[in-house]
């Protein structure tokens, strides 16, 4: 792992250099070391897929205090790591959240689920089953308050973002990008497929504090429901 | 409490105060004033708290009536402003009676002017900001800028004490600004001749400048590799997408991105890049994470002193 300062009031600590699960658990871990030392001089800290970036407060602390505590940090989390992956993967998996989205697959709501199948030789419940068949991990959240990037889908669902993205995908849309899938939280421009849509919120205001459904790390499992259910669920249409 | 009455909305006026922080992983922008330095004197001549929040006036084209007699201040561009039809100078607190029209007419110097109002404007809190960021519809009055036939709720302080910044603290919104920039991010993936193209030309502002970043032009800086895995996006990141025009990244910007990044411009130069207009020239020098800082302490320090005294 490296640590670095990347800006006046910002380390990014480089955990990896691919994607996978095991790193996610590895910053979840980091950034709960990270809140616990750092206390009010944490401003916030942003996990990515193979990074995470730590803002703090500057009139608090300088860089080089932010490196090496932040160096420490890395290092005992290191040594966990390496004397045992399968313990920081079992603690990434039973601290994490494991959340259920419920998702309508219709062509009527998933623009895109017919001409998936069809280029993918296989039947729209073939396709729903292979969304459906495996938890996905919570890799990074941005774009839009409340998107979450998940991976990852099995390869034979990877399909390369749209040319030219389409000017509205409806809130609740369920899309495929490359290896990874996601909820729009809100009305957005995007060039995701879409192969279905949710009813479930995944950003309200009301709900304060924890107006984003996900967060990194969490576990998320889409299950299929059907029209009437949501509806019921106050799924919307059109 | 009283009421302005928004009577002409402007380009884009919007409530601002320091930011959203504390959110960020959950994908919110920070938001806040774009020029903090002019946002934070402006409190300071009021003696406000730091985070107080102020109205960002992009540009003028602004008139609104105070509904009760109490004090405020105006920092950052000079958008030639009067109440009622007078003119006012800038940097400087000031007292406003009830029925007095404030307007901002068009750009002198620079593009953003601030009014803030003795204990802030009161307008909801959301996510611990009051900040406005557009993209996502939080902040300000229902997540939109400033409409005709609005009112903005602020408290009636008629006898805070009167300042004026003297001039030596006032930036000068010059032409040609040089930004102080920290290599990080991807630096080493770009080559030596860019770099040295990077830091030895002239760039001009595009007319493509919003609140979550200004876009410049000038020599092509293209990194080796543009395929990168997206990660968390610092306060004035250099991001450059293919086309190798540099963006440098500003209050609004999304809290993760996957384009080079040259490194980031000190927070103080982007305030002062937040007043520069299409076609002013602005140049980029090497710069250290302890310079940097040690500005950032001593704008800090001053501010401190000021209130103190």
């Amino acid at each position: 792992m490296k640590v670095s300062a990347v800006s006046e009031n910002a380390c990014l600590i480089q955990v990896g250099d691919h994607i996978s699960e095991s790193l996610t658990a590895v910053i979840a871990q980091l950034s709960e070391n990270i809140e616990q030392t750092l206390g009010d001089a944490l401003i916030d800290l942003i996990p990515s897929y193979t990074t995470l970036l730590c803002v703090y407060d500057l009139n608090k602390v300088d860089d080089l205090w932010m490196l090496k505590t932040l160096r420490q940090i890395v290092q005992s989390v290191d040594s966990t790591e390496n004397n045992s992956v399968t313990s920081i993967d079992y603690l990434g998996k039973s601290l994490s959240r494991l959340i259920e989205i419920p998702v309508w697959y219709d062509p009527e709501v998933g623009y895109d689920l017919e001409v998936m199948a069809s280029d993918k030789q296989m039947t729209q419940s073939e396709l729903i089953q292979l969304h459906t068949s495996k938890e996905y991990r919570v890799f990074a959240t941005g774009f839009m308050p409340g998107f979450a990037y998940m991976g990852s889908v099995d390869t034979a669902l990877a399909t390369p973002r749209q040319a030219t993205p389409r000017k509205a995908v409806a809130a609740g849309s369920v899309g495929i990008a490359d290896i990874q899938t996601s909820v729009y939280p809100a009305q957005s421009p995007g060039g995701w497929n879409i192969i279905g849509r949710s009813p479930t919120q995944l950003f309200d205001i009301s709900r304060g504090d924890n107006a984003a459904l996900l967060q990194v790390g969490d576990r998320v499992q889409f299950v299929s429901v059907d029209r009437a259910t949501f509806i019921e669920l106050g799924g919307q249409l059109g | 409490m009283a009421n302005l009455h928004i009577i002409k909305a402007g380009w884009q006026s919007t409530v601002q105060d320091l930011g959203r922080q504390g959110y960020f992983r959950s994908g919110l922008s920070e938001g806040g004033a774009l020029d903090e330095i002019a946002f934070r004197w402006a409190n300071a001549l009021l003696n406000n708290p730091a985070n107080s929040a102020c109205i960002e006036i992009l540009m003028g084209d602004f008139e609104a009536e105070f509904e009760q007699a109490t004090c405020i201040a105006i920092t950052g561009a000079d958008l030639n402003c009067t109440i009622n039809g007078k003119s006012i100078e800038n940097w400087q607190s000031l007292k406003v009676k009830a029925g007095d029209r404030i307007r901002f007419n068009s750009p002198i110097t620079g593009l953003r002017a601030y009014l803030a109002i003795a204990g802030g404007w009161q307008t909801p809190i959301q996510f611990g900001s009051r900040s406005t960021v557009l993209r996502e519809k939080l902040g300000g009055i229902d997540g939109e800028k400033l409409k005709i036939g609005q009112k903005l709720s602020y408290l009636v302080n008629p006898d805070t004490p009167l300042q004026k910044l003297d001039s030596q603290f006032i930036p000068k919104y010059t032409d040609e600004l040089t930004l102080k920039v920290l290599p990080s991010y991807q630096y080493d993936l770009f080559s030596e001749t860019a770099k040295r193209r990077f830091f030895t030309s002239e760039y001009s502002v595009s007319q493509r400048i919003d609140r979550m970043g200004y876009r410049l032009e000038g020599p092509e800086v293209m990194a080796d590799n543009q395929q990168l895995i997206s990660e968390g996006i610092s306060l004035g990141a250099i991001q450059v997408p293919p086309d190798g025009q540099p963006i440098v990244l500003l209050k609004d910007r999304q809290t993760i991105g996957g384009y080079p990044k040259f490194g980031c411009v000190a927070s103080l130069d982007c305030s002062l890049l937040s007043q520069q207009a299409p076609g002013n020239r602005v140049r980029f020098e090497l710069s250290d994470v302890a310079t940097v800082q040690i500005q950032r302490r001593l704008f800090e320090k001053r501010l401190q002193i000021f209130n103190y005294i």
